[in-house]
């Protein structure tokens, strides 16, 4: 069974995030690391594979500057490579044209039986890219997966709901997104961490992959003004001597909720 | 380029359309001439409601036969636009449905997406969305440099819903075209899980537990404490990873974004990831023991101490009113 996990290597969400006024978007600049999304795919992958009794798991990215250090965790977790694509051009490029990318990264790879993503990545959440990939490669997919199994080749999901979730079956190949929490991650040992730094990334350009426009010239899309949010000021705050929640009541008589 | 004819990607729960769909057709008549209600299913029940909130048109594909929303209505979209039909804009609420069909109809028209939006505007026949970034802190103006139709999606609660008193809208059949591959995912089971009380994205009142609660069956104080003011019980990303609720209560950038009237967040920190969910609430009401917590910059009330001694007394009083 061969897996394909999508991962994006993000600015630490821990750390405040800055724009870059020159073209007002994201900077990515210093280490990114592994979304942590993406570390339940990476997982997801990784049980699939054992249950399946062989097979591998493989990285796609786009990010960059060739970064590497979150494709090094990923690896260290047990995937067998990945496939990084660094561009310059790259730059600016907006979620269908990373679908694109990245459905021509999976191409690559050769025969694959399912492709997995988390539900949005953690620093751009536009929450579009693994449907958007399903329909450049002619997949079917099932999106925000609970849980995920494959059984005599026919792929089980429960797919999250307004109402609840759905079981859903599905052929293969495919591509599925997971909710966080469909698995537990794995902490990488350190014996896959050494392994990790031997194991190939393949770098590529955007013209290797034969996609172009790539970047600003193909977002189809211009930031026009980035504005303060009105600041919501803080109210009062006080010390509980016993009777903290008295004042909770009487907030919620003021406000005729009860 | 005026913008004269919005589509919205309509759906219906329990026989009514749902609220995300009442906002965004409230929004679209404010922007357009004509509206357009998009149902990827059955719209027979909901076709009155939604001509009284100015959809003059409703498509409606019909019964899925257990195939999957994403795949159908971005097919069968992309057929009527083929048979002549252009949107200048697709509005889609930002939730399970309208995020899969937003994604392939992109790929079908070869169209950029905006998503994760608050508010639209056609300023100069330009179309101008607004996204918070950053926990909410800054506003981002975004605009489409190329032609239509413009697909955008939208944060629940971004607009008012209000009727226009509109007549019966005309129904139109869309038949669906044939799926190819891509229409293999089949539904076998659909499971509802049992919730009394309002639903999370729409309950006036919140109550959210965090870290701060301790172990799993503290979270029952927050159950209690939602029923007791008829609201919703939330979570924080922290015990959904920890397996102490589903997913479906969580509240965050990467969960549910919620606008209620009161927010309850006990033992709960203020990752900025959360914030981004409930920062839109009206009056928020903070219980944590660490006076330096981020939640209480953003809250009306902060209590700061231990919730295991706050939240009994208050269910207590309360109950006993």
């Amino acid at each position: 069974m061969n897996v394909i996990v999508c991962v994006k290597q993000i600015p630490d969400p821990a750390q405040v995030g800055e724009l870059d006024p020159s073209t007002n978007t994201l900077k990515r600049e210093g280490k990114l690391i592994l979304d942590e999304s993406d570390s339940y795919g990476v997982e997801m992958a990784l049980q699939l594979v054992a249950a399946a009794g062989g097979g591998e798991v493989s990285l796609i990215s786009m990010a960059p500057n060739g970064e590497t250090s979150g494709l090094r965790t990923a690896l260290a977790m047990g995937a067998a490579k990945a496939v990084l694509v660094s561009d310059p051009e790259l730059a600016g490029s907006d979620a269908l044209t990373t679908a694109k990318v990245l459905a021509a990264a999976a191409k690559r790879l050769g025969e694959f039986d399912l492709i997995l993503a988390g539900t949005e990545s953690s620093d751009g959440y536009t929450g579009t890219v693994p449907e958007q990939i399903a329909e450049v490669l002619g997949l079917p997919s099932v999106t925000f997966a609970k849980s995920v199994a494959v059984e005599d080749g026919t792929l089980k999901v429960n797919r999250q709901t307004e109402a609840g979730y759905d079981e859903i079956t599905c052929t293969l190949p495919a591509v599925v997104s997971v909710t966080a929490g469909v698995v537990e991650p794995r902490y990488p040992s350190f014996k896959g961490i050494m392994a990790a730094k031997s194991k190939p990334v393949e770098q590529v350009t955007a013209a290797d992959l034969g996609i172009s426009p790539v970047g600003w010239a193909a977002a189809g899309q211009q930031i026009i003004e980035v504005a303060d949010a009105p600041a919501r000021e803080a109210g009062e705050i006080i010390e509980d001597d016993g009777e903290g929640y008295a004042k909770i009541v009487a907030f919620l008589e003021q406000l005729k909720v009860i | 380029m005026a913008i004269s004819n919005v589509w919205v990607f309509a759906q219906g729960a329990n026989g009514e359309p749902t609220s995300a769909t009442l906002e965004l057709l409230t929004k679209a008549r404010e922007i357009s001439s004509t509206v357009t209600a998009f149902v990827v299913g059955e719209a027979e029940s909901i076709a009155a409601k939604l001509g009284e909130y100015g959809a003059t048109k409703v498509y409606a594909t019909g019964d899925l036969g257990g195939k999957l929303p994403g795949v159908v209505g971005a097919a069968a979209m992309k057929a009527v636009i083929d048979g002549g039909d252009t949107p200048d804009i697709i509005l889609f609420p930002q939730n399970y449905e309208g995020r899969d069909v937003l994604a392939r109809l992109s790929v079908k028209l070869d169209k950029p997406v905006l998503t994760n939006n608050t508010e639209l505007a056609v300023q100069d026949d330009v179309v101008v969305v607004t996204t918070p970034v950053f926990g909410g802190t800054k506003l981002v103006r975004t605009t489409f440099t190329g032609s239509g139709p413009y697909l955008v999606s939208f944060r629940p609660k971004s607009f008012a819903a209000e009727p226009s008193g509109g007549g019966a809208p005309e129904v139109v059949a869309v038949p669906v075209p044939d799926l190819g591959a891509a229409g293999a995912a089949q539904v076998q089971a659909v499971h509802v899980e049992e919730t009394s009380g309002p639903k999370l994205d729409e309950a006036d009142v919140v109550v959210s537990g965090g870290r701060g609660l301790g172990e799993a069956s503290k979270y029952e104080m927050i159950e209690t404490l939602a029923k007791l003011l008829k609201g919703a019980p939330g979570a924080s990303r922290a015990i959904v990873d920890a397996g102490w609720v589903p997913y479906s209560y969580q509240v965050g950038q990467t969960g549910k974004v919620v606008k209620p009237n009161v927010y309850i967040a006990a033992g709960i920190s203020g990752a900025t990831q959360h914030m981004v969910g409930m920062k839109g609430s009206k009056h928020i009401i903070a219980i944590n023991k660490d006076k330096e917590a981020p939640i209480f910059g953003i809250a009306d009330l902060g209590i700061v101490g231990d919730v295991h001694k706050v939240l009994p007394k208050l269910i207590e009083a309360l109950q006993n009113r």
